[in-house]
């Protein structure tokens, strides 16, 4: 198992909003969270890379392994756990530089100076995001002149270029456009060969095109885990039941 | 209801045309007293010989002097001011725990609220002598170094609240993209933060720049009343403003050439702090956009 999660609980001051999930997830997989909004799915996301660590009053409980280790370890260095835990964010935010420099930023911070090595890892993490054909001659402008569905490429290009083996995906293709949206998912498909994907998602039918596995929160508990297909077209729990069918949600 | 309505409309409208009345008004002044100093003294003299003595009977109109002296007190209390008020910045919004920053923000804030006065006797009175001690038999009693360090001191609030203010309002999701990618907390804020909040920052330093240009009441006492071409910041200077106090204390006959030359430096004094306005206006205008 890539990562297993085991009864994690988080709380932000005295509300609690995840009440003890655990889970596992397969390597080269891709997994979907959906649920309605507040259902702790956004949360657990975080706590694969520690961003709930940002937030003063978050607290974490329980334990997650990845590759065998436990990330909330005290000996743990952060830093290099986000570098091999990436992750996509809700809205396009790429860095206010060039679009070769949004793309080089994760190799610089890591002391990185070799500028041949800067330049093949910059193209090979643009093509990976399948943005190369479109920006490969104007790498020297503003990643602000870019759309709003190539930000979003760029901001996976920016995240794959450190090399992570998982990439979190926070609604990913929520603030983009149908035609954008496809790409993203293909992209996602495409992906899943070399990273560990897991994908926050309020889009069913995204969640049945992308993804092996999802997992149905509700109320900060894991009501439903299962393969994605089993999932959707005969789902063991009534309220997974009535949430896929839109009766709330 | 409607008659009133008008008036006071007519009001409202009549205090913002008094400011603007005002403004008109103070320009023209300026330029007509400078015109008429500019028809006694030509313009290639003013800007371009290297004394300024229309008090004695040997006059010059070199406004270089005056200018080096505005200058190199003004650059000192840059030299003070941006690296300090940066790092206050920096650590307020980004490394200081939520208590501090409640302390720290108004006490700096008071640093604005002293009397520009009492920043100049300051000068005069401990900092001189604390700058002859350090450098004995160099530093006169008057100079340009010790009202350019407690100027520093006085425009450092400005700095580090405008500059507080840009970095607080760098979208967090920038923030939160460069700490998902691994990067430390110093990482993000070189290369990320102060680039973005780059228009804020600059901003507030130009406005400090013309707030500095502008002060006179430190300098008028600290820096000495010699219009001096020099760069040594130990020796006394003056500045232009310094000379516009200076004149408008003494009795210089109204209307002589003298009391034009006060005209004539208030204009370039103006003419300076309206370009680095509109230096920062362009700055905001230019660099904002680029989130929008």
């Amino acid at each position: 198992m890539k990562i297993e999660a085991n009864n994690v609980r988080v709380s932000y001051g005295s509300e609690q909003v995840l009440k003890g999930i655990t889970m596992s997830i397969k390597k080269n997989t891709v997994t979907a969270f959906i649920g309605p909004s507040g259902c702790g799915k956004s949360t657990f996301l975080r706590c694969f890379n520690r961003m709930n660590d940002l937030i003063e009053s978050c607290k974490v409980d329980g334990q997650i392994m990845i590759d065998e280790s436990d990330i909330y370890h005290s000996k743990v260095n952060i830093n290099e756990l986000r570098k091999s835990v990436g992750m996509v964010f809700q809205k396009p935010n790429p860095f206010p530089k060039s679009i070769f420099e949004n793309v080089a930023y994760g190799l610089r911070i890591n002391g990185v100076t070799n500028k041949k090595y800067i330049e093949e890892k910059v193209e090979w993490a643009i093509k990976q995001a399948a943005l190369w054909e479109e920006v490969k001659d104007k790498l020297k402008k503003s990643a602000f002149a870019l759309s709003g569905g190539q930000q979003q490429r760029l901001c996976i290009a920016r995240a794959l270029a450190v090399e992570p083996s998982i990439l979190l995906m926070d609604e990913p293709a929520s603030a983009l456009d149908p035609i954008s949206t496809t790409k993203i998912e293909e992209l996602i498909y495409n992906l899943k060969a070399s990273y560990t994907i897991i994908i926050v998602t309020h889009n069913m039918q995204q969640a049945t095109r992308t993804s092996d596995k999802t997992a149905f929160f509700y109320m900060g508990d894991l009501i439903e885990y299962d393969d994605t297909r089993t999932l959707f077209t005969n789902p063991k729990k009534q309220k997974t039941q009535n949430y896929i069918t839109g009766r709330f949600g | 209801m409607r008659k009133g309505e008008k008036f006071i409309e007519a009001f409202l409208f009549g205090c913002s045309a008094l400011t603007l009345l005002t403004t008109v008004g103070i320009i023209l002044v300026l330029s007509f007293e400078t015109i008429g100093f500019f028809k006694d003294v030509s313009l290639i003299e003013f800007l371009t010989d290297t004394e300024w003595t229309p008090l004695f009977s040997n006059k010059h109109f070199g406004i270089l002097p005056l200018l080096t002296g505005t200058f190199l007190v003004t650059a000192i209390s840059m030299v003070v001011a941006v690296p300090l008020g940066l790092v206050i910045a920096v650590y307020l919004s980004e490394y200081a725990p939520g208590w501090f920053r409640e302390i720290v923000k108004p006490v700096l804030e008071i640093l604005a609220a002293i009397p520009t006065v009492v920043y100049g006797y300051f000068a005069l009175v401990y900092v001189t002598p604390w700058l002859q001690e350090l450098f004995p038999d160099q530093v006169g009693g008057f100079n340009a170094l010790s009202p350019g360090i407690v100027m520093g001191i006085m425009i450092l609030p400005l700095i580090s609240s405008l500059s507080e203010d840009a970095l607080y309002a760098v979208p967090k999701s920038l923030k939160e993209a460069s700490f998902a990618m691994g990067a430390t907390k110093l990482q993000t804020v070189k290369q990320v933060l102060i680039p973005a909040a780059f228009s804020g920052i600059s901003v507030s330093i130009v406005l400090a720049l013309s707030r500095a240009i502008g002060e006179t009441m430190i300098v008028a006492i600290a820096a000495g009343q010699q219009p001096r071409l020099t760069v040594n910041p130990l020796v006394p200077i003056e500045t232009a403003t310094t000379y516009i106090v200076q004149v408008t204390m003494g009795d210089v006959p109204y209307d002589s050439l003298e009391y034009k030359t006060i005209f004539a430096v208030g204009m370039t004094l103006f003419i300076i702090t309206l370009v680095l306005n509109n230096v920062s206006f362009w700055l905001k205008k230019r660099y904002t956009q680029a989130y929008r």
